[in-house]
């Protein structure tokens, strides 16, 4: 016989392994439970005549639990497939619980309600694109991260762009924008006897050349990702180009030294200027450079004449 | 006591014959190992003697070489050869698809190496790289983001020239790429957040460009960073670094495809990717370079230049001013095609037994 009373009474204090307590209340964990508060109405165990909707990939089954059948656990759920239309769906519950409970009907329906709605939503985000979730295992985290900084120690980044710079300076992709490196034109000075042309000659080419070399170079230099190693640095040309220009530093070279000093401090605090300086300077330094070239013509000619 | 002590510790040799190791066969360990001894005590007495010998053997060597330099100097001119540290890029193991220098510019076909250059003529970002397109960037984030991913954003917009930064609605990725193909973008860049930090990098080319997904790590923006410059507007100069075999070569060349191919030399801006054991590092630095007086070490400079004699030695230095955001990044996935994580073909994916191998590098 089934005591429904003395069933809640001995479950309801802690007994029911399918409770679950936490602050805000208790739950029932049971699957068959409809509304999923751990109650005297809501239980399943503790009421012979009870009703639950249950959802099987998408579908909906009616389960009913009758008297008659307490002492058959195994066919005691009676199982109903509700129709896919709402409101067929609900007269469907109401012929077949025609006669139960108010209380019991009406949380059906709600839990139905619930149900179709989740379900609805659910199939609407099938369609959406969401972004899934993966998780990377920790120790492949840390073993990253550890290869991580080795690999950063290893690269000297600092180091690797400024020969990278400095390689870029001397195989000439700059233009003219720099003076030439100097221990390259120590070594030019004591090469071959350089011819001394004209300097006049060699300013204006040098001026033509600043628009094509660099958009030429530009051109170049973009192209090569790598370290060249079998590069041949064309020192025979750079020696007869420079060679007119640099004939001078060897007479003028105290000249050409404070020349250099006086562009050193405009290097120097540059990258600390801001932009609006920057401007200003710039239209300053592209004079300079003539004005440079013209000075360091001035004592040849006068070295010509008096020759 | 004393002298049961002394057979064990002096009879390491007798060990070997207790072993049934015969003492005529020529082994490369004469010793016992010290993990083949079960007492503690003793184990470690072995491994420390073991240690404090290869110490000295170690140390002799070094003054043996110095010695050897030293003399070299004084006599001849002939130091001996350095021998050079065993590193990790040294003993990287062997890619086929590593390219070989030997070949210099793109267009002629002359050896095998040289194809692969040659299928470059054809790729995605030939034309970009022609300087037949000028490159627009689209930088977005993901939904859900917090204030680092638009901060990130904001300063790749001061360092890629061209770059727009636009504020991802709740719009589906396929529909920002259609979008931006019709407002004529060249590549798209989808910065990742999850947990408040930047942690992913989508790099989209277009129209029908790779998709590079990046991992962000590292990240630290520009107010961080002490001493710390601002960039002008100039366009950057671009440094690629150690991207060799073919998977390099095309990344490489995708992260060309987002500068200008006409850097301004005078804005002295440089943007640089180094690839380092598959981690790629970006730094983005104002440079100058300085000339420095050196005074003649006679020692050094007599070995180079016997031509040059008293003249104070100018040498020419790069100094870099970093400004702009720094991080690193770790390609997980390059995807043929604009990004199509179901149907989409995968030209690489890194998977978790990649890592096996401490030598194995794919970039």
């Amino acid at each position: 016989m089934q005591h429904d009373d003395l069933i809640w009474q001995v479950i309801k204090n802690n007994h029911c392994s399918y409770m679950c307590k936490i602050t805000t209340g208790s739950f029932c964990r049971n699957v068959y439970n409809v509304t999923g508060i751990c109650n005297r109405s809501s239980c399943p165990l503790a009421n012979s005549r009870y009703a639950t909707i249950r959802d099987h990939d998408g579908v909906f089954y009616l389960y009913m639990k009758t008297i008659e059948r307490a002492h058959k656990p195994n066919e005691l759920w009676e199982r109903v497939k509700l129709p896919r239309n709402y409101e067929k769906a609900i007269e469907t519950i109401d012929k077949h619980l025609e006669f139960w409970p108010k209380l019991l009907i009406h949380k059906i329906k709600q839990r139905l309600t619930k149900m179709t709605q989740c379900r609805i939503r659910m199939r609407k985000l099938e369609l959406k694109v969401r972004e899934k979730i993966m998780t990377v295992p920790r120790k492949e985290k840390k073993r990253e991260a550890r290869r991580e900084e080795k690999a950063e120690k290893a690269a000297v980044l600092d180091k690797s762009i400024e020969t990278e710079l400095l390689e870029r300076l001397k195989k000439g992709v700059y233009g003219d924008i720099y003076n030439y490196p100097v221990e390259a034109y120590n070594n030019i000075l004591e090469m071959e006897g350089l011819q001394p042309t004209a300097v006049e000659e060699e300013e204006e080419e040098e001026e033509a050349e600043i628009e094509y070399v660099e958009g030429y170079d530009g051109l170049e230099e973009e192209e090569d990702m790598e370290d060249f190693d079998g590069f041949m640095n064309d020192e025979g040309l750079m020696g007869n180009d420079e060679g007119g220009m640099y004939e001078d530093d060897e007479e003028a070279d105290p000249l050409e030294q404070q020349i250099a000093k006086k562009l050193r401090p405009s290097y120097g605090s540059k990258s600390q200027k801001t932009d609006s300086h920057y401007s200003v300077k710039k239209p300053n330094r592209k004079g300079r450079v003539i004005i440079e070239v013209e000075e360091e013509g001035e004592p040849k000619q006068k070295t010509l004449l008096l020759n | 006591m004393g002298g049961w002590v002394k057979r064990k510790s002096a009879g390491s040799d007798h060990d070997d014959d207790v072993d049934g190791k015969p003492k005529g066969k020529k082994i490369k360990k004469d010793k016992t190992l010290p993990s083949m001894i079960k007492n503690k005590e003793k184990r470690s007495e072995v491994y420390s003697k073991l240690k404090r010998e290869k110490r000295i053997e170690k140390r002799k060597q070094a003054k043996a070489r110095e010695v050897a330099i030293q003399r070299a100097l004084e006599l001849g001119e002939e130091p001996p050869q350095k021998s050079v540290p065993r590193t990790i890029e040294n003993t990287r193991e062997v890619d086929e698809t590593i390219c070989r220098p030997d070949d210099e510019e793109v267009m002629i076909v002359l050896s095998p190496d040289v194809m692969l250059f040659a299928a470059n003529n054809a790729d995605e970002f030939s034309g970009i790289l022609k300087q037949e397109i000028i490159p627009k960037i689209l930088i977005t984030t993901n939904r859900f983001n917090s204030t680092r991913g638009p901060a990130l954003c904001d300063e790749l917009v001061s360092v890629i020239p061209n770059a727009h930064f636009y504020k991802r609605g709740t719009y589906e990725l396929k529909k920002i790429v259609e979008y931006a193909k019709n407002k004529d973008f060249t590549s798209i860049i989808v910065v990742h957040t999850n947990r408040r930090e930047p942690d992913a990098m989508l790099i989209i080319g277009l129209p029908d460009g790779p998709t590079a997904h990046f991992k962000l790590s590292n990240l630290i923006l520009r107010k961080d960073i002490k001493n710390h410059g601002n960039p002008t507007s100039h366009k950057p100069e671009l440094v690629l670094n150690n991207f060799t075999t073919t998977i390099g070569h095309r990344v490489g060349r995708m992260i060309q495809s987002l500068f200008h191919q006409d850097p301004n030399f005078r804005g002295r801006r440089v943007v640089t990717f180094h690839n380092q054991r598959d981690f790629i590092f970006f730094r983005h630095h104002r440079y100058i370079f300085e000339t420095k007086e050196q005074k003649v070490n006679p020692k050094e400079k007599a070995a180079k230049d016997s031509k040059s004699k008293n003249l104070p030695q100018q040498k020419v230095i790069a100094r870099l001013q970093e400004c702009g955001p720094r991080f690193t990044l770790k390609l997980r996935t390059l995807q043929n095609g604009t990004f199509d994580t179901q149907g989409g073909e995968y030209e690489w994916v890194h998977k978790s037994d990649m890592d096996t191998s401490r030598r194995r590098f794919f970039l």
